[in-house]
């Protein structure tokens, strides 16, 4: 192969720096053909190669004892007993669905699910981080809701078709993510143990067969877009957006499933971000062998596509795999029975090379591992964390609580998210124990008698505040949401969302957090199985909240959850964990200085560690013991906007509080100190002590009454609040917002 | 007078919905089908007294920015009258 | 007894309908692939729920195609129980075996939500167990469930008693408040809602058994 040196300016575009390029040409001994730089430029892209956080995310706890599979294949994998294990994922398609909303989304979906069944398990449980500019800002908030209408329904769209349940999420709006909204999407599927699969091509001689959708020219770029910060140029690239099909992609789970059930599949991987290019060498790579493969045998969509654009190509619901040789013919018949294409098209070779044909000739001959694993590592400079935001608070208005909690139920964060959750089908499978709008999602397995609770948590404000607290937060929340229906946190899952990594005060940001949660993840024995890095969030140089994003899931014992909301008048209302300590600083981050005080300031809220395990083994061990008939954590919104989520279950139950405490009114009931549960019980005394035995404070703090809610503060009364006219705005605020 | 708008997917954009109707119309034993695009049309009443040219003007932007999504879908106006 | 479950490409609730059937009822469930041209010796016929060929084109437009439907029209006109959940009922529309249609949400919105039944006629053998003096609590989860058929077939289908169920509160604009109808002869019953997703207690509401149930005490009773 020859080929005529590349000029500048294209290696430029192909986001190459001078130095990846002498490294390209020092691997091959020669220069790049042009479908080389290609491949080099989506392999060593951000997005495939974390060049920038690498370094770092080495500092995540990768292990534990239920851990079948760490980081580094195409999901995590847990084992959960009785012969199962679970398979997960979350990952970010922020990019695409600014671009386009409604399909960027939708395949956003689409991408992780393959990554699950891809390993052999099949999806059960899909949840969503989403993040959206402000609805109401004068400028963009048309864009916004439309970009949020788009989202959702794609989700819908796919999530639906597909026939996995989309059973919870969170969904926040801010300002920063005006260009650059958030879609981080999890998934979790299950399989027998011995059924795992691994994206890993062996045996010299194989067949490499390629099922699944026909190859167009969608998405050409769309790793080095998703790495690249918005310009007024991205709008250039608009063309380049896939499609999804979630009936084929349903297809293709059943097919490939069965296909794996024959025993005559050896290694398997979906063409996700750079396709054809990343399935081939990475799956080459892992096994230490060769690829080859014939373009024309590639089935294509449109007609006169480049080796190029073959090889770069991100059509959808596209999966290769690697056959045993002499059973091809099992593997075809299973995917002839689905309706689909699957085509031979190239072998596993011993020269540890990926080398690409086209009408015989060779256009790409790349050594497998420098692609896959050698791509640039950088320890980028790293400063002090950006923020532009006084650590004083501000002067504080004179609190009006009535007032207060009235517009935080219906301010766009804390408001009911039915809206959107009505519009997946949260129920097919039926095996949601508890879907949307609970603690945790639940789901159980049939097979097994357990269940597996799932959260997501991330809070953008506090990481502005400190990137290194905000992350230990959102893993205390995230584990706290699981003890809180009776499960134990197992393992996690991260999708970090920042902005230009070369720009040191923001890799600080992600330095810090990833430093933050990996404490975090260690203490709490969540080991990080997988995730994903989502870097260049901006817009014309506008960074997003540093907004790392962590999925949890834990075990429990399949039950009906004790649930958040109240359920008979006349019962104990206790607050384990305390009414907590804050000042103005740590109130600079709640929903309360957001909605009501309108700034943001100051730190987090502080976290002890060893409180919130004690607190979580607590409610643990209460929810466990059938001791408790409702349980809520406290966390955006503090103590009154949980009382009032709690109050707002279909008996329409409240409570009357009365608080013993020096903290001034606004402090009291809005500030979000962690370690801390709502919960109402017939048996005060024996919750109190079990708690007690866990070294946590329980105490009753009310008693549950009919249709209000009234707070007292050592017997001077806060406010009171008709529960209807409460729950109204609650419910109606996201509509309005949309609409 | 009126107009009719017709939205499809770009060419270059997958229609998985044109062609899972065309793979089974192949099964359904019309093999001479070579490729189907599903689309859709809006029918729009212009108030009488509308200029031919003023409609053209108004349904092309109304096309561009409501009825099509220019990121995947192109579209064509027919005035009819 | 056994109950066939029908599987197009895209059907998606199918495990729940067989779930339903042999977990809980404790019968026996048989997945039927729709190339099929037989049944099988099943006793009564489910055409689940999901999206058939995507829900392309329209929804069970294509699905009314496949082999397997042939097999179910002699089915039923043998008089053997066909029961359609959702897009199951589409089918049954589509292929001419209900009356009406079901249009896009009166909302334009899928949803998914717990809605309340009540029972139009417990003359049927998916309703006989039923009682017309109480509500059932059993999930929705669709973007097209909206019934529609035109006056002089509506007025038909209740002078013939054959509206099977009817939402209180209606969630997608169906004329008369129809969630589910049955044929003139009474052995073919579609329905939006999903009672197989309401038959145990960790599901919120095992009020969608009644349907089962009662398909059961008439097989028995045969």
């Amino acid at each position: 192969m020859s080929a005529a040196a590349i000029p500048p300016d294209l290696i430029a575009q192909h986001q190459i720096t001078p130095g990846e390029y002498d490294k390209i040409v020092s691997i091959l001994g020669r220069e790049p053909s042009y479908t080389e730089l290609g491949i080099f430029s989506v392999m060593w892209s951000e997005h495939c190669s974390y060049k920038s956080s690498r370094l770092h995310l080495k500092k995540l706890p990768t292990r534990g004892k239920l851990v079948v599979q760490g980081p580094g294949e195409n999901a995590g994998i847990i084992d959960i007993g009785g012969g199962y294990v679970i398979a997960f994922k979350i990952e970010s398609h922020n990019h695409p669905s600014f671009i386009e909303p409604f399909q960027g989304a939708a395949t956003g979906v689409g991408g992780i699910l393959r990554d699950i069944f891809t390993m052999g398990a099949r999806p059960i449980a899909v949840l969503d981080s989403l993040r959206f500019g402000r609805m109401d800002d004068p400028a963009s908030g048309k864009r916004n809701r439309r970009i949020l209408g788009g989202v959702v329904s794609g989700i819908a769209h796919y999530g639906n078709c597909f026939g996995v349940p989309t059973v919870g999420g969170e969904c926040i709006f801010e300002s920063c993510y005006d260009g650059n909204p958030l879609v981080n999407v999890f998934a979790l599927g299950v399989c027998k143990k011995e059924d795992v699969f691994y994206a890993k091509a062996s045996g010299v001689g194989n067949p490499v067969i390629y099922v699944g959708a026909r190859t167009g020219r969608d998405g050409i770029h769309g790793a080095s877009m998703a790495s690249a910060e918005f310009t007024e140029e991205s709008k250039q690239k608009r063309p380049n957006v896939q499609v999804g099909d979630p009936f084929l992609e349903k297809l293709l789970l059943e097919a490939c499933i069965e296909a794996m059930h024959t025993g005559a599949i050896v290694g398997i991987q979906d063409m996700g971000a750079a396709g054809l290019t990343c399935s081939t060498c990475e799956m080459g790579s892992r096994g230490e062998v060769g690829v080859e493969i014939e373009l024309d045998r590639v089935p294509q969509r449109e007609t006169g596509m480049t080796p190029y654009e073959i090889m770069l190509s991100e059509s959808q619901e596209r999966m290769l795999l690697v056959a045993d040789k002499g059973r091809e013919e099992e593997v075809f018949r299973v995917f002839r029975k689905w309706g689909l294409e699957a085509v031979e098209i190239g072998v596993v070779t011993g020269d540890g090379k990926l080398r690409v044909k086209q009408r015989g000739n060779i256009v790409a001959e790349i050594p497998n591992r420098e692609l896959a694993d050698e791509a640039p590592l950088y320890d980028r400079p790293h400063t002090q964390p950006m923020r532009r935001v006084p650590l004083q608070a501000p002067p504080l208005p004179a609190p009006n609580v009535e007032q207060a909690l009235l517009d935080l139920v219906a301010s766009a964060d804390l408001c009911s998210k039915r809206w959107i959750w009505e519009q997946y089908d949260y129920l097919v499978r039926s095996s949601t124990v508890a879907g949307p709008g609970a603690e945790a999602a639940i789901i159980r397995i049939k097979e097994t008698g357990t269940s597996i609770a799932m959260s997501l948590d991330g809070n953008g404000r506090y990481c502005y505040l400190s990137p290194r607290e905000g992350a230990m937060l959102a893993v205390a929340e995230s584990c706290r949401n699981l003890s809180t229906v009776g499960a134990l946190p197992v393992a996690a899952t991260n999708c970090l969302n920042f902005g230009n990594p070369e720009r040191p005060e923001i890799m600080a940001q992600l330095v810090e957090a990833i430093e933050g949660m990996s404490e975090a993840c260690r203490f709490f024995d969540t080991p990080i199985t997988g995730g994903n890095v989502s870097l260049y969030n901006e817009t014309l140089g506008e960074g997003i909240y540093p907004t790392p994003v962590l999925g949890i899931v834990g075990l429990m014992k399949t039950a009906a959850p004790a649930g958040i909301a109240f359920r008979n008048p006349g019962r104990a209302v206790m607050l384990l964990g305390g009414i907590g300590a804050a000042d103005d600083t740590r109130l600079g981050g709640t929903q309360y200085a957001k909605v009501i005080v309108k700034q943001l300031w100051g730190l987090p809220p502080a976290l002890d560690l060893d409180l919130e395990k004690r607190v979580q083994d607590a409610i643990r061990d209460i929810v466990n013991q059938d001791l408790a008939e409702s349980a809520h954590d406290l966390s955006d919104g503090g103590l009154a906007v949980t009382l009032a989520e709690c109050a707002f279950g279909p008996a329409g139950i409240g409570a009357r509080l009365d608080l013993d405490s020096d903290l001034r009114p606004d402090l009291l009931l809005f500030h979000e100190g962690p370690s801390r549960v709502l919960l109402s019980t017939a048996q005060p005394e024996r919750v109190a002590a079990l708690a007690e035995r866990h070294g946590v404070a329980a105490t009753v703090v009310g008693v549950t009454i009919e249709r209000e809610i009234e707070i007292r503060q050592r017997g001077n009364r806060l406010g009171r609040w008709d529960i209807a006219q409460l729950q109204a705005a609650f419910d109606r605020a996201l509509e309005t917002h949309v609409r | 007078m009126k107009a009719r708008v017709f939205v499809s997917f770009k060419s270059t954009v997958l229609d998985p919905q044109g062609q899972t109707i065309c793979s089974k119309l192949h099964d359904l034993g019309y093999p001479a089908i070579a490729d189907v695009r599903q689309g859709k049309f809006f029918d729009i009443a212009l108030a009488a007294g509308t200029s031919a040219e003023q409609a053209r003007r108004d349904i092309e932007i109304i096309a561009q920015d409501v009825l099509a999504n220019p990121v995947i879908e192109e579209y064509r106006v027919e005035i009819l009258d | 007894m056994t109950f066939g479950v029908i599987v197009f490409p895209g059907s998606n609730r199918d495990h729940d309908a067989a779930y339903a059937v042999a977990n809980v009822l404790g019968q026996k469930a048989e997945f039927i692939w729709h190339d099929s041209t037989s049944l099988g010796a099943v006793d009564a016929v489910i055409l689940p729920g999901g999206f058939s060929y995507g829900d392309y084109l329209r929804c069970g437009a294509i699905a009314k195609f496949s082999p397997v439907m042939t097999a179910v029209k002699k089915f039923a006109g043998d008089g053997g129980l066909v029961l359609g959940i959702c897009n199951g009922f589409q089918i049954l529309v589509e292929a001419g075996l209900l009356p009406g249609a079901l249009i896009r949400n009166r909302g334009l919105q899928f949803i998914c939500r717990e809605v309340q039944l009540r029972p139009g006629t417990t003359d049927s053998p998916f309703t006989c167990l039923a009682r017309k003096d109480r509500t059932y609590r059993v999930p929705i989860a669709h973007g097209e469930g909206c019934y529609f058929a035109d006056e002089r077939t509506l007025d038909e289908l209740e002078a013939e008693d054959r509206i099977a169920f009817r939402y209180v509160g209606n969630p997608n604009g169906s004329v008369r408040d129809i969630a589910g109808v049955l044929n003139r002869e009474r052995n073919v019953m579609g329905l939006m809602p999903h009672p197989e997703d309401a038959t145990e207690p960790l599901m919120g509401s095992c009020d969608g058994l009644v349907v089962f149930q009662s398909m059961l005490s008439v097989a028995v009773r045969a």
